[in-house]
Formats: structure tokens, C-alpha cells, sequence
């Protein structure tokens, strides 16, 4: 096993710290919004988890056709990491975009288009690992899988794209929005600020713990590998 | 004027539910790198056995 670069090392500690800062510039830096109160401020970490989460989706499509054409093992784990990063962090976006739509929404699911898109989004990539799971032989797994991404990336700009082309209550931070809207806002210097900064918090985050991730499959392979060679 | 309504505990939720995510997360990562590397030193020295008896 190979030991942990000093680079990763160093991300992690980078990871904590803007982690950190992204929760204060939230909480505290971040004036208060006067029509929802406190609940808006789950609105930073709700988009900057949805931004890595799609962001992940998409990249573990590319690493999909990159396998396809390559038929290398290294961007099966890439596609593996990002999708189970993501995954993570789509599950996080529902749940803040749940409990702020309580008590803006007064309820805290309704089948809009785009939480309807965020939804099945997430199913699809839960789906995912239960065939990889069903699968034995590892290339029959990557290729699949790999196929399995590419056909779900699609649902990736479908989810972002939604609120922009369909009449939906989501509101839309950055561009024109549904006059069906509820629960939109004009976000100040502070609130920007908190916003962008949580942005690059979470790509930071996202970059290290998808290393994280590429290494346990590294070490899995090998595992596997060893497992096979013992039992011939 | 209207009054800001009092949805800090709807806040409070939120941030709970987001660092205990990201943290059972990480320990997840942590906890299947050490098995995989437990299972890695037990198959190694079955393999290195396996070698000696050949």
C-alpha cells in the first residue's frame, strides 16, 4: 500500500479549514434574510452540495466513456469515487432543500419538477452501486457501470436545466425565474460572499475526498486481485 | 412592518444533519481502508505460505 501523499494531506487539513470558514460566512457573516428568518441560511451548503454533486455526476459520466474507449481500470475508480461522492452530497442537498421548504413551502415535499428531477437523480445513483454489486467479474462490472453512468449523466443537466424551462415554485438564484416562484430573495454583498465561498468550499472538499475514495478502490483491486490469485 | 419569523431550529436541523452525514462518511472511508488493509496483510501471508509449500 502506498503511503498518503503529503499533497493529500494537505487537503485535508485545507478541507477542515474552509469547511469551517463556509459555516461561519453562513451563520454568522451572512445577514439574516427578513421574510424566511433563519431557515434561508441552509441555502449555501444546499447549493454548494448540489453543485459538487451534479458536478460529479457529470465527471463520473466522462470517466464512463473514458473507460469505454480506454478500457483502463483507473477511470472505473475515478467513475466509482465521484459517483459515491456525489451521491453523498445530492443526499445532503435533498435534506436541506426539504427542511427549508417546511417552513417557506409550509410543507416538506411536493412533486415539483425539480425536486421531482433531484429525486430520481439520486435513485438512479443509488441504483447504481446495487448493480455493481450484482455484477462479479470486474470488467464486466466496469463496462456496465460505465455505460450505467453515461446513460444517468443525462439526468445531471436535466435537474439543473428544469427550473429554467418548466413553470415551477423552485426559485432560481442566478437567472430569470417561474412566476410560480415561492421563495426567492436578492442576495446582498454578504450574502454573495457566503454563497462563492461555499461554492469552492465544497469543490475543495469534493476533490478530497474523491482522492480519498480512488485510493480505497486501489486498495480493493488489490485485495481482489489477490483473492483471485490464491483461489487458482 | 413584518415580523422575521423564528426558523433557527429549522436552521439548526440543517447544519446537524449535513456534518453528521459528511462525518459518517468519512468514517466509512476510514473504516472500510482498515479492513481492506487487514485483509490485505492476511492474504499476503497466505500467499507468501502458499509459495513456500509449492
Amino acid at each position: 500500500m502506498q503511503s498518503k501523499p503529503i499533497v493529500l494531506s494537505i487537503l485535508d487539513v485545507v478541507s477542515i479549514i474552509v469547511l469551517g470558514v463556509a459555516a461561519y460566512l453562513a451563520l454568522v457573516f451572512a445577514p439574516t434574510e427578513l421574510v424566511m428568518g433563519d431557515v434561508q441560511r441552509v441555502f449555501y451548503f444546499h447549493v454548494g452540495t448540489a453543485w459538487v454533486g451534479l458536478l460529479g455526476f457529470i465527471l463520473a459520466a466522462i470517466a464512463g466513456i473514458a473507460y469505454l474507449t480506454t478500457k483502463d481500470m483507473k477511470w472505473d475508480r475515478f467513475e466509482v469515487a465521484a459517483v459515491e461522492v456525489s451521491t453523498m452530497f445530492f443526499f445532503i442537498t435533498i435534506v436541506l432543500g426539504s427542511i427549508w421548504a417546511r417552513p417557506v413551502w409550509n410543507t416538506w415535499w411536493t412533486w415539483d419538477p425539480r425536486l421531482t428531477t433531484a429525486a430520481v437523480t439520486e435513485l438512479i445513483y443509488i441504483a447504481y452501486f446495487m448493480l455493481r454489486q450484482g455484477i462479479e467479474d470486474p470488467e464486466k462490472r466496469a463496462r456496465f457501470g460505465a455505460v450505467y453512468t453515461l446513460l444517468g449523466g443525462l439526468s445531471a443537466p436535466i435537474t439543473f436545466m428544469v427550473i429554467r424551462l418548466f413553470r415551477t415554485i423552485h426559485p432560481v438564484v442566478i437567472g430569470s425565474q417561474s412566476a410560480e416562484a415561492q421563495g426567492g430573495f436578492s442576495m446582498t454583498t454578504d450574502m454573495r460572499t457566503a454563497f462563492f465561498f461555499s461554492l469552492f468550499a465544497f469543490t475543495i472538499i469534493f476533490i478530497d475526498l474523491i482522492w480519498h475514495r480512488i485510493r480505497l478502490g486501489r486498495l480493493q483491486d488489490k485485495v481482489e486481485e489477490l483473492k483471485l490469485n490464491l483461489s487458482l | 412592518m413584518e415580523i422575521t419569523p423564528d426558523t433557527s431550529g429549522y436552521m439548526i436541523a440543517g447544519y446537524i444533519i449535513t456534518f453528521l452525514t459528511m462525518c459518517i462518511y468519512v468514517f466509512s472511508i476510514y473504516r472500510r481502508n482498515k479492513n481492506l488493509k487487514q485483509d490485505l496483510e492476511t492474504l499476503k501471508s497466505l500467499d507468501t505460505k502458499k509459495t513456500k509449500k509449492k
